[in-house]
């Protein structure tokens, strides 16, 4: 890149959608319709665990105006399995129903109340058979078993060797060792240990998932989705109705919000099959409750035992980790795999052992949600690093720096080295909390440092065009669920081709027109499509650069790009000048393409990192000693990111991450009693309000142009989410005496710590 | 059943049926979508319609009750192409995300600024109790809120 200071990178600009979002006028899948479209109910199974013995649609099929009715049984004509890791899922329940929610049987009708009052007359017969409903009765010896077997889908390089345990509710497990941490543990001066619990939680996206699927004529699909990986959503569809994948096209207009609940096909099979029997598009939009029923974060218990030398230094780790994906494995074998893979965290251990393992449960599916696995062991590891403190006496902060990985540094043979500087995060979140200085006798302070590996190896490609009148168009599959990627792509095109913002369109993702990305998720945006489109655009420009050479006669290295004109010292040409002066009239346009597709490598999960997500939490917390509430008064969030490319929307985006991790703080859990969930509604399921935010938040950025996205971007947005819990737990422990294990940190539970509290202060043994 | 309400400044005659909610007669009935489904029970704010200038969600209020009255949805908030304060600060402030609760929190704002011009930042997070976002952590809403507060009693008035 020249080394000209940039125009539109790096700055607070508007989101390129603000406008038709204030306005109303942005459209989302709930929002469409098509001439003859009819609306799907699903009738779903009361029972955690059930055996379907008859499920009869005869009555419903018979009610004016319905036009489909289906049952599991009458998914005849294509495989009726799906799923990401694990092709365990079928569409609609065949002889067992695993968990309360699962969809048994669907109708399509001409409008919602029809298809509402037919499900009514659907006539099921379930034999109800043992629940496993918790970790531990799903690892019990001799327990119910979910599934049988299954068979791997085979869709991704890093899945490629699933182990399941046979005979038992484990589907998969991951192991990772380097040095001899057994032997590190019982030769170290301290060593503190502890096993940590992290809820179900729901992602509450405020859009529940949706789909417009439609057949057409010839026998295509086309789908319009709410989902963040229309490219995952055709593969799944192409081989359950074995097709070519060009005959399945997803559309993804705006999505109400992802955060990992719209990765991996959802409803989509579901809608598409019902919209083939019905012989008209059909419209299947789930309710919020209905969301609850379809994925949830994966809950976990995760046992850690840290090792220091008595100066501080860590020595080892070993870490046993159950995670409970669930009836269905959805894309938990990889939360379980890679939220494993950096159990140690942002630290230099010499000695590990890792092992971890993913539970199917008679709940809803656990799947993805920001922080990807990562959450529920930084919850443990960054408490522990706490409790570890107290015991060498010395600072929190000082012993998390002097364990810190340092830039350039192996985090595993063969993967990416360390690409940030966290003892900076560190320093300004310490700062900016005021660690060293007086508190206030009724408040604490905490903090917590995270990293994260994003998903590898993965793809993204795109394609930039250049216009006749010099305008661009961005083709790219980066799904906009909020988060600020249609902005950020425009941002690096109109900086790469030297033109304003506005002239750059990012075009929705649609797998007929934009290319090949793998997935919105893993915080991968910026650095992996957003680098596609960089070097689509640079192909642009060099395009661009040899015809205005041809048709100047001067060489290209005389030309640069300035204000939409190719300028020499003497001359000038405008793109629509030098586009005319090529094609000879004013039409045709120049094609770039940019392809990253970084590939296998000898590191662990079998793909390096294309960056490290790195970020530090800092925590100011008030309790209620006569209720027991938990009060987080100011948070400060310091997150490695290379360079914001638009600091306003980062900044949005690590605010909500933070608001979203005291919501698992504090308040979320999904209760499951007698086997069922007792709180799947907004009535009684509490999302952090408006006045749940702590007063003061600040989201804050390191940048160091050190990433391997644009302009020395990293990935980002998830980084604040995952220090929370333990940077608050931190602080309340440091104000109190007490330290507690299990999320959230409820009144209830804060209250009862602080009666039993022990006269010695929470980490002494 | 006949009702007559004013949308958006525009006089309306409705067939509705007497069970019908708001949301869906102002979604299917007159293609405005910018009110968004989403909790169906009160809680999230995502619906918020104004009646007669004050917020109700309109999941769970019947169409009827809105006959003879003045109804403002998010699509009438701008004057033509000139945007209400409020959007303006919520563009400026980066206080949208994904969207889905924006037309429902700048209605509930505006709600808000009508009843007390120029609220303390305490006064806006009681206020929004109401309207549920998962994306922002609310600062940036708020900011909004506030900036658009300053620029005056604008701020308040709509239609």
């Amino acid at each position: 890149m020249s080394a000209r200071p940039l125009r539109v990178v790096g700055r607070p600009v508007p989101r390129v959608d603000a406008l038709e979002k204030v306005t109303g006028r942005a459209r989302y899948v709930t929002d469409l319709t098509m001439p003859g479209m009819v609306h799907a109910k699903v009738l779903r199974s009361p029972y955690a665990h059930a055996r379907v013995t008859r499920v009869d649609v005869t009555r419903a099929r018979a009610v004016p105006g319905v036009v489909a009715a289906l049952a599991g049984a009458d998914v005849t004509w294509c495989d009726p399995y799906y799923g990401p890791a694990y092709r365990d899922r079928p569409v609609l329940a065949l002889d067992v129903a695993r968990y309360e929610g699962e969809p048994v049987a669907a109708v399509a009708a001409v409008d919602e109340a029809t298809a509402e009052a037919a499900l009514e007359l659907i006539d099921v017969d379930y034999e109800p058979l043992t629940a496993v409903m918790t970790l531990e009765q799903a690892l019990a010896p001799g327990a119910p078993l979910v599934h049988a077997g299954q068979p791997p889908a085979g869709h991704f390089a890093d899945l490629s060797t699933l182990r399941p345990k046979p005979s038992t509710n484990v589907c998969h497990q991951f192991h990772f060792a380097r040095g001899d941490a057994a032997a590190a543990l019982a030769g170290a001066d301290v060593v503190v240990e502890d096993a940590y619990r992290f809820p179900p939680v729901q992602h509450v996206a405020l859009e529940a998932h949706a789909v417009l699927a439609a057949w057409d004529e010839s026998g295509a699909l086309t789908l319009w989705a709410s989902t963040q990986n229309p490219y995952s959503v055709r593969v799944e569809l192409a081989k359950m109705f074995d097709v070519p994948l060009a005959r399945i096209r997803v559309v993804v207009p705006h999505l109400g919000g992802g955060f990992g609940s719209k990765t991996y096909a959802k409803l989509e099979p579901l809608a598409a099959i019902l919209a083939r029997a019905a012989g008209r598009p059909v419209r299947l939009a789930a309710s919020i409750p209905e969301a609850f029923q379809t994925v949830r974060r994966c809950a976990s218990r995760v046992a850690v035992r840290v090792g220091f030398r008595r100066d501080g230094s860590l020595v080892a780790v070993e870490c046993d980790a159950s995670y409970d994906v669930g009836a269905y494995a959805d894309i938990g074998p990889r939360v379980v795999q890679k939220g494993t893979y950096t159990a140690t965290g942002p630290y230099r251990v010499p000695h590990v052992t890792l092992d971890s393992r993913a539970v199917y449960t008679n709940t809803t599916p656990g799947g993805a949600f920001r922080g990807f696995g990562v959450p529920q062991l930084a919850w443990a590891l960054e408490s522990l690093f706490d409790v570890a403190a107290a015991r060498l006496d010395r600072d929190p902060v000082d012993l998390r720096r002097q364990n810190f990985l340092a830039h350039g540094e192996e985090f595993a043979p063969g993967d990416t080295p360390i690409d940030g500087k966290l003892e900076e995060s560190l320093g300004r979140a310490a700062e900016a909390i005021g660690w060293t200085q007086a508190r206030a006798a009724d408040r604490g302070r905490g903090v917590a440092a995270m990293l994260k590996a994003s998903v590898a190896p993965s793809v993204s490609e795109a394609i930039v065009r250049l216009h006749a009148d010099g305008s661009v168009t961005v083709l790219a599959s980066a799904v906009e669920m909020g988060q600020g990627a249609r902005t950020v792509l425009a941002q690096i095109a109109a900086e790469v081709l030297c033109v304003p913002l506005d002239h750059v369109t990012v075009v929705q993702p649609d797998t007929a027109v934009t290319p090949y990305d793998q997935t919105t998720s893993s915080s991968r945006s910026t650095a992996m499509t957003g680098r596609a489109v960089q070097v689509a655009a640079e192909d642009v420009r060099e395009q661009l650069l040899a015809a205005a050479a041809q048709s100047l006669g001067l060489a290209v290295r005389e030309l640069e790009l300035a204000d939409g004109a190719v300028v020499a010292p003497s001359r000038r040409l405008t793109y629509a000048e030098t586009l005319a002066l090529k094609f000879g009239m004013s039409g045709g346009e120049l094609i770039g393409r940019g392809v990253i597709a970084p590939g296998r490598t000898a590191a662990p999960l079998g793909g390096s990192t294309p960056f490290w997500e790195m970020a530090v939490g800092a925590a100011e917390v008030s309790v209620d000693e006569e209720t027991g509430a938990v009060r987080v008064e100011r948070y400060v969030s310091v997150a490695d990111v290379g360079r914001a490319i638009n600091p306003l929307t980062l900044e949005g985006q690590d605010e909500g991450g933070v608001v979203q991790g005291l919501g698992h703080t504090l308040l979320e859990e999904m209760l499951y009693a007698d086997g069922h969930l007792l709180n799947g509604t907004l009535l009684v399921y509490r999302v952090p309000r408006a006045d749940d935010s702590p007063a003061e938040l600040e989201c804050r950025f390191v940048e160091n142009a050190d990433g391997s996205g644009p302009f020395g971007s990293k990935g980002a947005g998830e980084g604040s989410l995952i220090p929370v819990s333990p940077a608050v737990a931190n602080a309340l422990a440091r104000l109190t005496g007490v330290r507690l294990r299990e999320l959230p940190l409820t009144p209830e539970r804060v209250w009862r710590a602080l009666r039993s509290r022990s006269p010695q202060g929470p980490d002494a043994r | 059943m006949k009702i007559r309400p004013v949308v958006n400044g525009r006089p309306r005659e409705l067939e509705v049926e007497a069970h019908a909610l708001l949301l869906d007669v102002l979604r299917d009935g007159l293609d405005l979508k910018g009110a968004k489904r989403s909790c169906d029970t009160q809680v999230c704010g995502a619906c918020t319609v104004l009646v007669d200038g004050l917020a109700v969600s309109a999941c769970t209020y019947l169409a009827v009750e809105a006959d003879g009255r003045a109804v403002l949805t998010i699509e009438g908030l701008a004057d033509g192409e000139t945007l209400h304060p409020l959007q303006r600060a919520f563009v400026e402030a980066g206080a949208v995300q994904c969207g889905f609760c924006t037309s429902g929190m700048l209605l509930t704002a505006r709600a808000m600024l009508a009843e007390n011009a120029r609220p303390s930042r305490g006064e806006v997070l009681h206020y929004l109790r109401g309207s549920l976002c998962r994306c922002t952590g609310y600062r940036k809403i708020v900011d909004a809120v506030l900036a658009a507060a300053e620029n005056g009693p604008a701020a308040g008035n709509g239609q």
